[in-house]
């Protein structure tokens, strides 16, 4: 489980994000929406420590992140796996290596077991038979799923995806959602989405968190969206004249 | 202002750079990736540069010292002087600065905006420790030996020059290039490629990881370190030579 208590995140005087706080629990995929530039993944990025919050606690199981020494942050980021809005697959690396990386960096495994558990992870996320490529020789919704491969090598506990569908199809998006929503209950692992994706919000939002300009505005699930009278949610959710339609007819 | 803020945060970036380490094993593998990334693959542009370099010295120096006073051995070993002392060092680090230089800068800035640095620091890992120390390492032992293939190269195409166009004859020039040789000049050249080596590869990392931004911003990054090491490059010359030689 993490917990965000209170967090203030301010650029240049600039308060991006305003006294929010927010469980996610595991087990279930959290989703962080809201509009272009409404502090979202300046929250996400704080949560993985990649921003030193201002003021605020983000309690990782009973381990306070953001007071903890250095040396005890390393044990928890590794714990962490994070997939990039643009995949951020290494481009010197083959898709192996890739995936590979982490294991390299931080167990004391064999070879020939580390590359065991990166065609393992590879077949997890429907990937064969690419492990020679370069990132560059694949498509971008293979790269999300190398991504997640690459998140879940170590096993973690914590799975942080910023915007996994951005660049992607409708239904590359809708295949990259349904993974990430498999491997989290697979392995019951806290993840958290940030998305502005209504195919995601409605697919798997299992607990959603809405922000506005820097503040927490609404929480609930996907079901809970139809029924919710807060306006600043609606207009988000139901900006196009197609969903104001199933809005309406609901 | 803006100076004295890219001083303190390059200190402080120098030291990450030398922080927690990352596993021996994939260190070494980086800094042999490196050499030959950094190194290997300059050794083509030092050759022709110091040959060319070593044959205009050599033409230039017999045109100004054009006197019967002045003994032809003298051409080869004011051309030996020029480049033991000045040219190889000096001039192939100029040289490395725009190649590596714009490289690095490039490579780490392109690792910065496509977030690629945000992963390693996410798990955990020193960002600036594992992108730029091992490419300090490898131009620190590499640099020398080019230097040192500078420094032949030149002497070579000197003698080249000379003999190809009459102004020395063979003899006098070889003569020339061993007359009065200071060893020390050599030690001399090679720390100050060392320092030299440190500066192209710490600055052009700094700028590189610091971009921020799209693509114009990196390029922008890997003219600023190419522009900024290049005038490091000068400024230490002047006091290497000033503590080393006065």
């Amino acid at each position: 489980m993490i917990e965000a208590r209170n967090i203030i995140k301010s650029f240049d005087g600039n308060t991006i994000l305003k006294d929010v706080s927010a469980i996610f629990k595991p087990g279930q995929t959290n989703l962080i929406i809201g509009q272009s530039g409404s502090g979202k993944t300046v929250f996400l990025k704080s949560l993985v420590g990649l921003h030193e919050v201002d003021s605020g606690d983000i309690i990782y199981d009973d381990r306070d992140f953001t007071r903890m020494p250095d040396k005890d942050r390393i044990k928890v980021r590794q714990e962490m796996g994070m997939l990039f809005q643009g995949s951020a697959l290494f481009d010197s690396l083959t898709v192996e290596e890739n995936v590979r990386f982490p294991l390299d960096m931080f167990t004391k495994k064999k070879l020939d077991e580390r590359r065991e558990r990166a065609n393992f992870c590879l077949k997890r996320v429907n990937l064969e038979n690419v492990n020679h490529l370069y990132p560059s020789e694949i498509s971008g919704g293979m790269q999300k799923r190398v991504a997640i491969a690459r998140a879940i090598a170590l096993n973690p506990k914590y799975l942080f995806c910023d915007e996994p569908n951005s660049g992607l199809d409708p239904k590359t998006a809708i295949v990259i959602d349904e993974l990430i929503q498999e491997i989290t209950k697979e392995y019951n692992m806290t993840t958290i989405v940030n998305t502005h994706d209504m195919n995601s919000v409605l697919g798997i939002g299992e607990h959603i968190i809405f922000i506005f300009k820097g503040e927490k505005y609404w929480e609930g699930s996907s079901q809970d969206i139809f029924k919710s009278d807060n306006k600043e949610l609606n207009d988000f959710i139901f900006a196009s004249k197609f969903f104001r339609k199933i809005k309406d007819k609901l | 202002m803006s100076f004295l803020f890219h001083i303190g945060r390059y200190a402080m970036f120098v030291r990450q750079v030398f922080g927690r380490p990352v596993k021996h094993r994939i260190f070494f593998k980086q800094v042999i990736r490196e050499m030959d990334v950094l190194g290997l693959s300059s050794v083509g542009i030092v050759v022709i540069i110091s040959f060319f370099m070593g044959a205009v010295i050599t033409l230039q120096t017999a045109y100004n010292i054009d006197l019967p006073i002045i003994p032809k051995y003298a051409i080869g070993l004011a051309a030996r002087d020029s480049i033991i002392l000045e040219f190889s060092s000096t001039i192939v680090s100029l040289i490395l600065a725009g190649k590596v230089g714009s490289h690095i800068a490039s490579e780490i800035g392109t690792m910065r905006v496509t977030e690629q640095i945000d992963v390693l620091d996410v798990m955990g890992i020193n960002s600036a420790g594992y992108l730029v120390l091992p490419k300090v390492m490898a131009l620190i032992i590499i640099i020398p030996f080019l230097v040192i293939i500078s420094m032949g190269v030149g002497i070579f195409g000197g003698w080249t020059a000379g003999t190809t166009t009459g102004v020395v004859p063979s003899d006098e020039y070889i003569y020339g290039i061993q007359y009065m040789f200071v060893p020390f000049y050599i030690a001399y050249s090679l720390i100050k490629s060392v320092v030299f080596a440190f500066l192209i590869t710490t600055i052009a990392g700094y700028w590189g990881y610091y971009s921020t931004g799209g693509s114009l911003e990196v390029g922008r990054s890997s003219t600023r370190a190419v522009v900024i090491s290049s005038i490091q490059i000068l400024l230490f010359n002047l006091i290497l030579t000033q503590l080393l030689l006065a």
